[in-house]
Order: C-alpha cells, then structure tokens, then sequence
C-alpha cells in the first residue's frame, strides 16, 4: 500500500470513530424521541408540530446526517471490501455514491421539515 | 481445541456486522418516506396506516433492536480501542445484548 494510500485509510479510521462518537449521542436521542413519538400513532402532522420550524431539531438532525453520511459508507466500504471480490475502485464509487444518497436525502428532508413548521 | 467462532466477541462482531448492513438497507427507504411527508402529508398519512399491521411493528421493533445493537457495540468497541482495558469490558456483550432487548421491548409496548 503506498503512503497516501495508507494516510487516506487512516484518516477514513478516524472520521468513522469520531462520527460514531457523534452518533452515539444523535441515534440515543433518537431512539428515545421514536419511543415517546409512536404511543398514540405516528401521523405527517404529529412530526411537523414537533420539528416543523425548531432551529435546534434542524440543526440536530443537520449533524445526525452528516455523521451518518460519513459513517455509513466507511462501515460498507470495509464491509464490501472483507466480503466481496468487487474492485476497489467500484467500492470507492459505491462508497461515495451511497454517502450523496443519504446527504442529499436527509439534508432535503431536516430543512424541508423545518420549513413546514408554523405553516 | 475451542473454535473462534464458539465465542461471545465473534457473535458481537457478527451483529455489528449484520445491524450495521440491515440499518444501511433501510436508511434511503427511511427518508424518501420522510421525503413523502414533505410533499404530499395525506401520501405519508396512508403509508403509516398501511405500516399499522402486526408483522410491520414487529419488523420496526426489529430495526430498533438493530439500531440499538449497534449503537452499544459500537460504544463497546470505542471503548476497546480508546480505553485502557479494564475487566468490566467483558461485560459489555452482555450489557449491549441486554439494553438492545429492553429498548426493542419499551418500543413495542410503546408502538402497539
């Protein structure tokens, strides 16, 4: 493995850990927001009185993306790469391709919820 | 000679693993039916009412279990590469097996 090779896989270590680190605080309050949110049923209008224009669900959910963003794709990267006979180069692709879905998808979705609010 | 798959780490890895597969599945699913409820509610509405069947909240709670799972193993394995290595850390298999049970339980009790 050349040298930047081996400084990309190090920096790729590194953002997965200190994503997780942010995510184990973001999924613990997600799971405790579900819990509470599902007693009496989940409706459109229950979520947008909830998240609807909060400056702080919108930029909680903003960081909870963006760390899944980073986090998720590094996870199936090792994954595809320990289990798969895909090249590197489409994983790297698959990778990054997977990263954008779920950035794009969520960061339309936090600012399109706060948006609703007060609507 | 004890095989290395008959161990309790080999199985935390293999759900670490197989959580952490089963959440990336799910998650574009996830915010495209968020993504629903942005544009058209009553579309989002009928889902959720077609999600209200017994086998459905079963699944959800499974993804809870899931997402849970992985969170506790991966604060396991947090502590395993950032903490000096202290006994209460073969305990931690157990401990993630256990909250991940309690919190898939307290969501289903809650979700029916």
């Amino acid at each position: 493995m050349s040298a930047s090779a081996l400084r990309t896989e190090t920096y790729l270590w590194l953002a997965q850990r200190l994503s997780a680190l942010i995510l184990t605080i973001c999924i613990t309050v997600h799971i405790a927001t579900m819990i509470i949110a599902v007693q009496g049923g989940l409706s459109s209008e229950e979520i947008i009185a909830r998240i609807g224009g909060s400056k702080i669900w919108l930029c909680f959910y903003l960081v909870f993306v963006s760390s899944v963003a980073v986090h998720a794709p590094i996870g199936l990267k090792s994954i595809m790469r320990e289990m798969t006979q895909i090249p590197m180069k489409r994983i790297d692709f698959l990778s990054i391709l997977f990263s954008l879905i779920i950035g794009v998808l969520g960061i339309r979705a936090a600012f399109g919820l706060y948006g609703l609010g007060g609507a | 000679m004890k095989s290395i798959h008959n161990h309790p780490n080999y199985w935390a890895f293999i759900m670490h693993r197989f959580s952490g597969l089963a959440l990336v599945a799910f998650l574009p699913v996830h915010l495209y039916v968020l993504g629903l409820a942005l544009a058209d509610s009553s579309a989002f509405d009928n889902f959720i009412s077609w999600s209200n069947t017994p086998l459905l909240k079963f699944l959800e709670t499974v993804l809870v279990v899931f997402l849970s799972a992985h969170l506790t193993g991966g604060v396991r394995l947090l502590a395993l590469e950032f903490l000096r290595w202290r006994d209460w850390q073969k305990s931690m298999v157990a401990l993630s097996c256990g909250i991940s049970i309690c919190m898939g339980l307290v969501f289903f009790l809650n979700a029916t």
